[in-house]
């Protein structure tokens, strides 16, 4: 039995061998890698939010903010609505996707400031001299002003089942699941595109001049306010070319499934107005572009990360 | 490392920014253990060479190894290697010290079962443990930079890389760094490299390295850099320096005047003190003051650009402290 099992044994090739020593230690020092790029983002992403929560005012703006948006504009829009004759237009529930895109671009693209003043108070040097990859770097803040924005978006999901948006429901709670991951894809997205724009800059004050510059043609052709429809040519080609208008459009589709918006009414000054549309696009084809420019700027945000010098 | 006994090697090493050479063509050697400082006024280059050698600029031209690990080609492993001290604070003001110093250990991959040990005794050393669950915006100057050294340290690095390290602190709290710094070096055995502007904190080096427009201009041990510039420096002021220089030059022909429009009397003579006499009898200028004084690196400087260190920020106490470290020594 014993001398049967020796038999089987191969004879031992010492290159052989070494071989496999040297490919389980590649494979050691791969592991050991990728353990420390996790840990490397946990920790930057980690220190992002505990600065989020220490900083009180910051704290308290982020949850009233989109409160603010939605009560003040919305309410104020849909009485504007009344006057303009759409007695039964449900501005508010239109809109709502809309601040939630709102809401995910600014706070996702303006967290990425968080570098600035890393750079400004000179922390940023701890972390870029330190051995710990600059793309888990960028990403975990990515991460972290990713999930800034989701706070404030768990809020803005919890007001859905509120009586005066889609009420509560099991539809809505379907709904507001559905939106979970979405809204974070966006978030993600948004906060790559604040990151690779910062990783570059020098100045705090040019930070916000780029982003209004940038971000206000971005939100203003992105449908959250008003539908796309309709426009002049030359806007609804810029809309088209526009990464946000399929996010908030993405959302909208989640959100207004099944809910009448404009109702049977008659439109503007009793003329039948065209149908509201709760999509433009195919569900596909929104989350499909998303996913696509998400990727773009984060391989543009990392890559632009990288090559900073201290 | 190299089998030379150099930590740190560095050849022909040039950064320019754009059409400014700011550092050019340095070459030296940091031997493993020492205290090696970088003496320069501000702008001379010191704080790019250290940025280059811990890998956060690209050298335009030139090799530099750290702990044998090459600057542009292996820049993890030289990050790894050492330990950084910026010029500028670069603590998170809105963590407590520990938080720092655990953010620390994360991005260095301290493992994480010596990681509350190691915490210890840096705070220890530092002795902010009393302070560690404060955030380190309640810290003073002081103990931020303290905090940074500890942190610095945290990693068990081959190299502590100080810049300016005790600028814009009060005399007390140098000195206290300073104990730190050399305590460190005979406990730990780690070598130091340190750029520094204070001529006083460039004599606790073992070696010097002067630093002037982007190139190194002397480099040996402060005794030997002293001892080059010839004697004792005489500094004299009269009520008319101009009839004075006159008479000084009749009256001994051959003096060796220092270079200087600011101190257009002073000269350097060996046995200084023995010359006083001789000086001041019959001296038909009337005399305000006389002082002699031990060569400093500020004479060494001086010899070898033809200008002074200008000091900026706390120049006045760094001043009044060498004047009164010279009034204890002669």
């Amino acid at each position: 039995m014993m001398d049967r099992h020796m038999d089987q044994l191969e004879p031992i090739d010492s290159i052989d061998v070494e071989k496999k020593i040297e490919e389980s230690a590649e494979a050691y020092l791969h592991r050991t890698n990728t353990r420390r790029a996790f840990t490397g983002l946990y920790i930057v992403w980690l220190r992002d939010i505990k600065r989020f929560w220490r900083d009180t005012p910051r704290r308290i703006g982020a949850f009233v903010q989109p409160l603010i948006y939605l009560f003040l504009l919305g309410t104020g829009l849909q009485a504007a609505f009344k006057v303009f004759g759409g007695s039964n237009v449900q501005y508010v529930k239109f809109m709502f996707p809309g601040i939630l895109g709102m809401t995910m671009l600014f706070t996702s693209v303006f967290s990425a400031i968080s570098i600035l003043w890393d750079r400004e108070f000179g922390f940023l040097k701890e972390v870029l001299v330190s051995p710990v990859p600059r793309s888990s770097v960028a990403f975990g803040k990515i991460i972290g002003g990713a999930t800034q924005a989701m706070m404030q978006g768990i809020i803005l999901l919890i007001l859905m089942f509120f009586p005066f948006l889609y009420g509560p429901s099991w539809e809505t709670l379907l709904k507001a699941l559905a939106l979970i991951p979405l809204t974070l894809l966006l978030s993600i997205g948004l906060t790559a595109i604040g990151v690779a724009i910062a990783a570059r800059m020098k100045s705090m004050e040019g930070f916000p001049m780029v982003m209004n510059l940038f971000l206000m043609p971005l939100f203003f052709l992105s449908g959250a306010m008003f539908p796309l429809q309709g426009l002049p040519p030359w806007m609804t080609f810029l809309t088209k070319i526009n990464p946000l208008a399929y996010g908030v459009d993405m959302l909208r589709g989640v959100a207004l499934k099944g809910v009448s918006i404009t109702g049977t009414t008659t439109g503007v000054m009793g003329k039948t107005g065209p149908q509201m549309q709760t999509q433009r696009y195919p569900m596909w084809l929104d989350i499909t572009v998303v996913v696509g420019f998400c990727i773009v700027f984060l391989l543009i945000a990392i890559w632009q990360f990288g090559r900073q010098e201290g | 490392m190299t089998d030379n006994g150099n930590i740190i090697e560095v050849d022909k090493l040039v950064k320019k920014f754009d059409e400014l050479v700011a550092v050019n063509e340095v070459v030296f050697n940091v031997e493993k253990g020492e205290i090696f400082g970088f003496l320069g006024p501000n702008g001379a280059g010191k704080t790019t060479t250290i940025n280059m050698l811990c890998t956060l600029l690209k050298p335009t031209a030139g090799n530099a190894t750290v702990n044998g690990w090459d600057v542009i080609n292996h820049r993890n492993e030289v990050r790894e290697s050492i330990g950084m001290v910026f010029q500028d604070p670069s603590l998170d003001d809105r963590l407590t010290a520990r938080e720092n110093l655990e953010f620390h250990a994360v991005v260095y991959h301290v493992p994480r079962d010596v990681r509350a040990k190691r915490m210890k005794e840096v705070l220890d050393m530092v002795s902010l443990t009393d302070r560690a669950e404060d955030r380190v915006e309640t810290y003073s100057g002081g103990m931020k930079r303290r905090l940074e050294i500890a942190r610095g340290l945290l990693h068990y690095p081959k190299v502590l890389f100080l810049d300016e390290p005790t600028i814009g602190l009060d005399p007390q709290t140098r000195n206290y760094i300073w104990e730190y710094i050399e305590d460190l070096k005979k406990r730990e055995g780690i070598t130091i490299f340190l750029t520094t502007h204070y001529m006083e904190e460039a004599e606790h080096c073992d070696r010097i390295a002067i630093i002037d427009l982007g190139k190194i201009i002397a480099l040996d041990t402060p005794e030997v850099l002293k001892d080059g510039v010839g004697g004792d420096v005489i500094k004299l002021k009269t009520e008319d320096d101009d009839a004075a220089l006159v008479e000084l030059h009749t009256k001994f022909p051959g003096l060796d005047m220092m270079q200087d429009p600011e101190c257009r009397l002073c000269f350097k003579k060996e046995k200084g003190e023995e010359f006083i006499p001789d000086l001041i009898r019959d001296f038909g200028t009337r005399i305000v003051s006389v002082s002699v004084h031990r060569p400093t690196l500020d004479d060494v400087f001086l010899q070898m650009t033809g200008k002074e260190i200008r000091e900026e920020g706390a120049s006045d106490i760094a001043n009044m402290r060498k004047m009164a470290k010279m009034g204890g020594r002669r």
